[in-house]
């Protein structure tokens, strides 16, 4: 099938008085690549997803909900055999963060399968990259806003403060991470059979080093040490973001050569 | 032009070829003789699909969706676009309210919205009257015949083989993948063309 | 069929009588390891009783980690290649040297459980590398089970490459984050190689060329085991190819 005709210029618009008709009303797109324009479509999707999110609440309400139990289980876990919660606080908070941002990784992609809705944003002439950094904005705000609400519920259950500047850059750097390869991870599995469990499987083992890092850097700012000490684990942090964000950019356009 | 054909005739992979979702196994799908293959996404601009599902964002409103879709499409100033579409399909009235409150007749006149939206010259509608009342679907005609009038393709799939004859230009049937019957409509009723299609399942 | 049978992919050419002679020259490594590990390698000057036993496990503990080194790096060069030429043929390089490799991988951990009790008292400690190697086969695993799930032939190769891709390329920091959380948390044990560390041994030129056979059987090893799945892998492919012309 082969169409000879460009988009037709359309005559200018009806005055205000009568409601514009189909025919008149112009359609101009912006072609070409620009970087604007490339922008504005990852806030699109960004801002679409946020927008959506807020109406239903679906992903945001699971992932505290789980959040908050999680942190009450490990509360009670470790009750009898722990002196100090001290201890076990840098662990629990990560555990609990790498185990929430999985819940909102996996409806991230799986809802607009699930809806049908993945197609539309595949026929639009859009970078595949930009559909992947508008949903790792989204994903981000999402996990934060998730943290923000479970910090305080650690600092009420382990009485251990959490809200600590560096602990919080940590704890910021880390979701980045986490979410740039999770959200790379939710698109290649939400094709498969069982992507529920098949996510969690691939991104954990990935995720240790900011694991790790995000536990020893917790642990140092909780014994109270100098910047000195733990920026190794800041490091890290950065070079796992930056090799990351890198990498998901440069391979995420192989996803969807066909559906 | 319309095409016809039964359940797993492959319509639904020819529009998803097409429209650039699917590459074909064997050979290659060209619009205006540039390859889609190479092409990438600017070709996409020239397409517009109605599937079987919807391709909305349910808990958003109509007019947000339109918006949401015109960023990605580059519209410059989508407002009256947005607006004169949304009359078009008769849901202007009810633009503020969430898509997952619309019947499905609603839900379906969005969706052929949502395609028009860029004023794509080629149109892809996979069954598109399908769940649709009367009422709609007469206004499905009605938009089909306008958007026809500017120089523009429509490929349309359905099931009904009277509607086929009345409101596509030619018709072509698809049986195991293959177009085995085209001719223009001008000559063609719904009664000779289940006559034509009783023959070609015959001969497949 | 006769137009099927003409188009078998791989005869009892070169190829066949190239993988004989790797065969045979495994089996002669292997064997020349063993000799070296049980009775040439003179036991660790250092350690006493059961440790000094023990320690022999260390060359299989070291071929295995060379094999799964192998199957690392082999498969990054598998998923690169399919990303970059999209044959088949190097996502097969990666799905077989995954495989090889998480035997290999096992194998390692498993003797190092071994070596551990007599040596350190306990089975498991976060030592870098361990932590590292486990991480591996977990990864390995994660890759297999990830593949499974897909149906599709080539989309199974493309997002398996991708994912083999961007899944080792984290294993880098997994390593150098394992070994500073230990310095920061320092843990019951100092195996960081020096001699004085506990299980720690002087190595003596007998046992440094016991080290290089393993190094050459298990590289050997690796190779064979990995070309017979590479091959498998290949008629496998095809026999479902052939299944489908013929429906």
């Amino acid at each position: 099938m082969t169409v000879s005709s460009p988009v037709q210029p359309a005559p200018e618009p009806a005055p205000d008085a009568a409601p514009p008709r189909l025919e008149e009303t112009p359609v101009r797109m912006r072609l070409g690549n620009r970087p604007a324009s490339y922008f504005a479509k990852v806030w699109a999707v960004a801002r679409k997803d946020l927008r959506a999110e807020l109406r239903a609440k679906e992903s945001f309400s699971t992932m505290v909900t789980f959040g908050a139990l999680a942190v009450l289980v490990f509360g009670l876990a470790f009750d009898l055999r722990v002196p100090e919660a001290k201890m076990v606080a840098p662990g629990v908070l990560w555990v609990v963060i790498l185990f929430t941002g999985v819940l909102g990784m996996n409806r991230s992609f799986g809802a607009e399968v699930d809806r049908g809705s993945l197609a539309a944003l595949l026929l639009a002439p859009v970078d595949r990259s930009a559909l992947y950094f508008g949903k790792v904005i989204a994903n981000t705000l999402f996990l934060l806003a998730t943290e923000l609400l479970i910090l305080p519920v650690m600092l009420v259950i382990l009485d251990i403060n959490v809200l600590q500047p560096w602990i919080l850059v940590g704890v910021f750097l880390g979701t980045l991470g986490y979410v740039c390869v999770g959200t790379l991870f939710g698109a290649l599995t939400v094709g498969s059979r069982a992507r529920e469990s098949m996510l969690p499987i691939l991104l954990l083992p990935v995720m240790v080093p900011v694991f790790m890092a995000g536990v020893g850097l917790t642990a140092s700012v909780l014994d109270g040490r100098e910047v000195a000490d733990f920026q190794r684990w800041l490091w890290i942090l950065v070079a796992y973001d930056l090799v990351f964000v890198t990498v998901a950019f440069m391979v995420f356009d192989l996803i969807w050569e066909e559906v | 032009m319309a095409l016809l054909g039964a359940n797993g005739a492959g319509k639904t992979t020819l529009i998803r070829i097409i429209s650039g979702l699917a590459h074909p196994e064997r050979g290659s799908s060209e619009l205006g003789g540039v390859s889609f293959t190479r092409a990438g996404h600017e070709l996409r601009r020239y397409i517009g699909l109605v599937s079987h599902a919807p391709l909305l964002y349910d808990t958003l409103t109509a007019e947000e969706n339109l918006l949401f879709f015109a960023s990605l499409y580059d519209l410059d100033d989508p407002g009256p676009r947005v607006e004169s579409v949304l009359r078009a399909v008769d849901l202007w009235s009810r633009r503020r309210d969430p898509v997952r409150t619309y019947s499905r007749g609603m839900v379906q006149r969005l969706a052929i919205g949502r395609a028009i939206l860029h004023n794509p010259p080629v149109l892809l509608l996979d069954e598109p009257d399908t769940g649709l009342d009367q009422g709609s679907a007469q206004m499905l005609h009605e938009l089909i015949r306008r958007l026809g009038a500017s120089n523009r393709a429509i490929l349309l799939t359905t099931h009904n083989l009277d509607r086929a004859a009345e409101w596509a230009d030619s018709v072509s049937l698809l049986v195991g993948g293959r177009i085995v019957h085209q001719e223009t409509t001008a000559a063609l009723d719904g009664a000779r063309l289940r006559r034509l299609y009783a023959a070609a399942e015959e001969a497949a | 069929m006769s137009t099927l049978a003409a188009k078998r992919p791989i005869p009892h050419g070169p190829g066949h009588i190239f993988l004989l002679v790797l065969n045979v020259a495994t089996v002669v490594a292997m064997a020349v390891l063993m000799w070296g590990a049980f009775i040439y390698a003179r036991p660790a000057a250092n350690l006493h009783g059961d440790e000094q036993i023990a320690q022999r496990i260390f060359y299989i503990h070291m071929g295995c980690n060379f094999g799964a080194l192998a199957g690392y790096l082999v498969s990054l060069l598998g998923s690169l290649g399919y990303l970059l030429t999209r044959n088949l043929d190097w996502d097969r390089v990666t799905q077989s040297a995954i495989e090889v490799g998480t035997i290999c991988g096992l194998g390692t951990v498993i003797t190092g459980v071994f070596w551990a009790k007599p040596t350190w008292n306990t089975y498991w400690t976060w030592d870098p590398r361990l932590t590292t190697t486990t991480i591996t086969i977990l990864l390995y695993i994660a890759y297999l089970l990830f593949r499974n799930g897909i149906d599709n032939r080539i989309t199974r190769a493309r997002f398996g490459s991708i994912y083999a891709l961007v899944a080792f390329l984290s294993l880098p920091l997994t390593f150098y984050s394992a070994r500073w959380f230990r310095s920061i948390h320092p843990v019951v044990f100092d195996g960081n190689g020096n001699p004085d560390g506990q299980g720690g041994f002087l190595i003596g030129p007998t046992m440094g060329h016991t080290v290089g056979m393993a190094a050459i059987a298990f590289s050997l090893l690796f190779s064979s085991l990995m070309l017979y799945r590479w091959r498998q892998l290949r008629l496998e492919d095809r026999i479902h190819e052939l299944r489908e012309e013929v429906e």
